[in-house]
């Protein structure tokens, strides 16, 4: 059961991890426009035509 | 003569770079974004523009000093979208901070809850339950490590709100909710440190979870209502042609008039503020303030409203605030009135709550008391105690209604309404009377060529298409026949008289019958007569007030439900008769003052009616805000919008109908999933009473029932949406 003392913690930092993620990706508003972001990666013209 | 477009008051400066909102019209596509984006980053000058495609607006970054305001629309208007600047409203941009702090919350919650039933799942499958106790109660601790910060953190919206219904010495539903996670968390902590077997982190944490999903809910229906609302408002608002110092015209948004402005107002267009005549001479239509058909003469001196149309001669204006005894002033005190009477209605979450608390406490009292008399310790009366608070709090109560609320938004949303009112759903569910302004409200807000059936169908044409080229409103009502929407060229106005081109060769004129060479014979004083001449070929075009289309289905269907219907009309009685008797509604009354619809309003509450009000003018505001309830169509003037509970869009009355079938759906659903809850605490309840609810079964009872609700909301979405259509499309067919 030894390897519950390195396994819980790197449970939960991987946990705070994507916690820490998440809030930092609302801080940056990406949740302000659901809609557009949807639309918005079907637009190709950052793409050089070959 | 080309005006100089000033928009500086929604321009904001920081440093070098101003920056502008705009709410943009027709955007459709993923091609939009594109196309507005780069156009617009293409034009020298402009550092970013960024589309929020979800609520439809732009917002531009430029150079200060290289670029204006106008030009920027100007170059919106040739990559072929229309904008209008936009000044977000300070309820928005709150909102929108409320709305990122409640995802955090709620993310940290999620979070946390996920951690914990990781835990918590290895305990109750017997993790530490065999040889020592250390293992279970190392997770405990770990549990509380995570659950104390988050709960702490995540639950401040339902603390602060229950503080503040604490400090006013009302209940509402956040205090047990209060209640119960922080005595869940307390007693978790003694217990873990006593060695005990149960902890309750996971349940304190789940709970804010699932009360936050509901808070989220909520106001993100809210501002999504708003935003579109806003963007209404600000794609309506008209632009206003002001002198300068030196007599030279500016043209400047509506939004950015102040008293003591001199206004040019031409004919054929919309008066921009309250004002006195400086000079000039004009009639006025004043159907959309008072609900008068009939225009009144004005001359210098004469005092005009907002929203008015000038009809036939350019006048110069005074801009004034609201003087004393003006109809404006006297509207004012009326909705000041009206505002502080209306009887706070209360929300059926909160009406609930009024019952729920008090019951759940007593429980939990009795429940302490009960297992103290038949003998059992303290510690384990008070387990059993906070243990039926933890499982009683009201997790699928306050999902239950918002969980219904955006189910219906989406559906009146699709039907054309959108309410600000968040609690107007249920209000709207509860009316048994709908009163109808009439003049905008059950006739089309412009008059229309009434005898288009009777003309030769190509001289009907040829007068609306002469008629695109003038400003004039009966012009305009003509023009709203054009199939062809060229102009003719060469077309010359003469002021006051008519309008002439030549067409195949020979003179065409459209205007006074003098004007065409005829005598014209007005018999009605509701209907205008405008003549049309061409080739020796002459037409009378008469033009009235029409009924919206399905106006008479609408009744009909909502008079068959039994609501009681009633029109209320400022017009005199020789116009509002023959629109009660084609639509088959008894009770009408005319040449009602505002005070005077008020009183009735008044009278209809004191009988119990609940009243939904259905009007556009200026003179409805102060009746809209005293109803129970109520709807304006969007070309109603800005402050009767204001103080209507929804608009509707359309020219089309079915909103109306489609809004009152979905409410009452949705209040039914709401009843619904109040009752399942109860069930839920009903079976929930004993179990926990007998000391039986361990941490397992208040997860499993928790999310089930929270789940229950939502599930129960999501399964009628498609049914709200389609009944809608389907009631109104079979109720027109029994009325046809």
């Amino acid at each position: 059961m030894n390897v519950l003392v390195y396994l819980v913690p790197m449970a939960l930092a991987l946990g705070l991890t994507g916690l820490a993620a998440f809030l930092w990706s609302i801080r940056a508003r990406q949740y302000d426009d659901l809609e557009g972001a949807a639309l918005r990666v079907l637009s190709d013209d950052d793409i050089e035509p070959p | 003569m080309p005006e100089a477009l000033d928009l500086s008051s929604f321009v904001t400066r920081q440093g070098a770079v101003a920056h502008m909102e705009l709410a943009v019209e027709g955007v459709a596509c993923a091609g939009c974004i594109r196309k507005i984006e780069n156009g617009l980053r293409e034009v020298p000058g402009v550092i970013d523009a960024r589309l929020n495609f979800t609520n439809r607006r732009l917002s531009v970054n430029w150079q200060d000093g290289v670029l204006d305001a106008g030009e920027v629309m100007r170059s919106l208007e040739r990559i072929g979208y229309r904008a209008y600047p936009f000044e977000p409203a300070r309820c928005e941009s709150d909102e929108a901070r409320n709305a990122r702090w409640l995802l955090q919350c709620l993310a940290v919650a999620g979070f946390a809850a996920m951690n914990i039933m990781l835990l918590s799942v290895s305990v109750w499958s017997g993790a530490g339950a065999d040889r020592s106790q250390d293992l279970r109660d190392f997770f405990h601790w770990i549990s509380a490590l995570i659950a104390l910060p988050a709960a702490f953190y995540a639950g401040q919206p339902f603390f602060r709100s229950a503080l503040r219904a604490l400090g006013a010495k009302r209940l509402n539903m956040d205090v047990p909710i209060s209640l119960g996670v922080l005595l869940a968390l307390g007693m978790s902590l003694v217990e873990t440190a006593n060695h005990a077997e149960h902890a309750y982190f996971d349940s304190a944490v789940m709970l804010l979870f699932f009360l936050l999903c509901g808070r989220y809910l909520d106001l993100a229906m809210r501002r999504k209502t708003r935003a579109v609302a806003g963007n209404l408002a600000a794609l309506k608002s008209e632009l206003a042609h002001r002198f300068g110092d030196n007599q030279e015209l500016v043209t400047v948004p509506v939004a950015a008039l102040r008293p003591g402005d001199r206004l040019l107002v031409r004919a054929g267009e919309r008066v921009p503020a309250d004002g006195v005549v400086m000079s000039g001479r004009s009639e006025i239509d004043e159907s959309l303030v008072t609900g008068e058909t009939a225009c009144r003469a004005v001359m210098a001196g004469a005092t005009i409203y907002a929203g008015t149309l000038n009809h036939s001669g350019a006048l110069s204006m005074q801009v004034t605030a609201a003087g004393a005894g003006t109809l404006m002033d006297e509207i004012e005190r009326l909705l000041a009135n009206a505002l502080t009477v209306r009887s706070r209605h209360l929300r059926l979450a909160d009406r609930a709550a009024r019952i729920y608390a008090p019951l759940v406490h007593a429980t939990a009292a009795l429940t302490l008391a009960g297992w103290l008399l038949l003998g059992a310790s303290l510690h384990d009366a008070m387990i059993t105690a906070i243990a039926v608070l933890i499982i009683t709090c009201p997790c699928a109560i306050a999902l239950a209604v918002p969980a219904v609320q955006v189910v219906a938004s989406g559906a009146l949303f699709r039907a054309g309404v959108i309410l600000s009112a968040g609690d107007a759903i249920e209000r709207l569910g509860e009316i048994d009377t709908v009163v109808f302004d009439k003049t905008g409200t059950l006739t089309l807000p412009e008059p229309r060529v009434d005898n288009a059936a009777d003309v030769d169908p190509a001289m009907l044409e040829a007068a609306a298409q002469l008629a695109l080229s003038s400003r004039h409103p009966l012009a305009a009502a003509v023009a709203r026949q054009a199939r062809n929407q060229t102009p003719f060229e060469g077309a010359i106005e003469e002021p006051g008289r008519g309008v002439r081109a030549v067409v195949d060769g020979h003179e065409a004129r459209l205007g006074s019958p003098a004007f065409c060479g005829s005598e014209g014979v007005v018999s009605d004083p509701e209907t205008s007569v405008i003549a049309f001449a061409h080739k020796g070929r002459f037409a009378l075009l008469s033009i009235r007030q029409q009924l919206r289309p399905d106006a008479k289905e609408v009744i009909t269907a909502l008079a068959a439900r039994g609501h009681r219907i009633v029109i209320l009309s400022g017009d005199r009685r020789g116009a509002v008769a023959p629109i009660a008797r084609a639509l088959g509604a008894a009770d009408w009354f005319a040449g009602l003052t505002p005070i005077e619809k008020i009183a009735f309003i008044d009278q209809l509450k004191a009988q119990g009616r609940r009243v939904l009000m259905v009007g556009d003018g200026l003179n409805d505001a102060p009746s809209l805000a005293a109803a129970h309830v109520s709807l304006s169509p969007i070309s109603a003037t800005e402050l009767t919008q204001a103080q209507a509970d929804g608009v509707f869009l359309g020219e089309r009355l079915t909103p109306v109908l489609q809004a009152v079938t979905i409410a009452l759906r949705a209040r039914r659903l709401m009843y619904q999933n109040l009752w399942l809850a109860g069930i839920y605490n009903a079976i929930a309840v004993p179990v926990a009473i007998a000391g039986l609810a361990t941490p397992l079964i208040a997860a499993l009872a928790m999310s089930g029932s929270s789940l229950l609700v939502t599930l129960n909301a999501l399964r009628a979405r498609g049914r709200l949406i389609g009944t809608a259509h389907q009631a109104s499309a079979r109720e027109a067919m029994s009325a046809a």
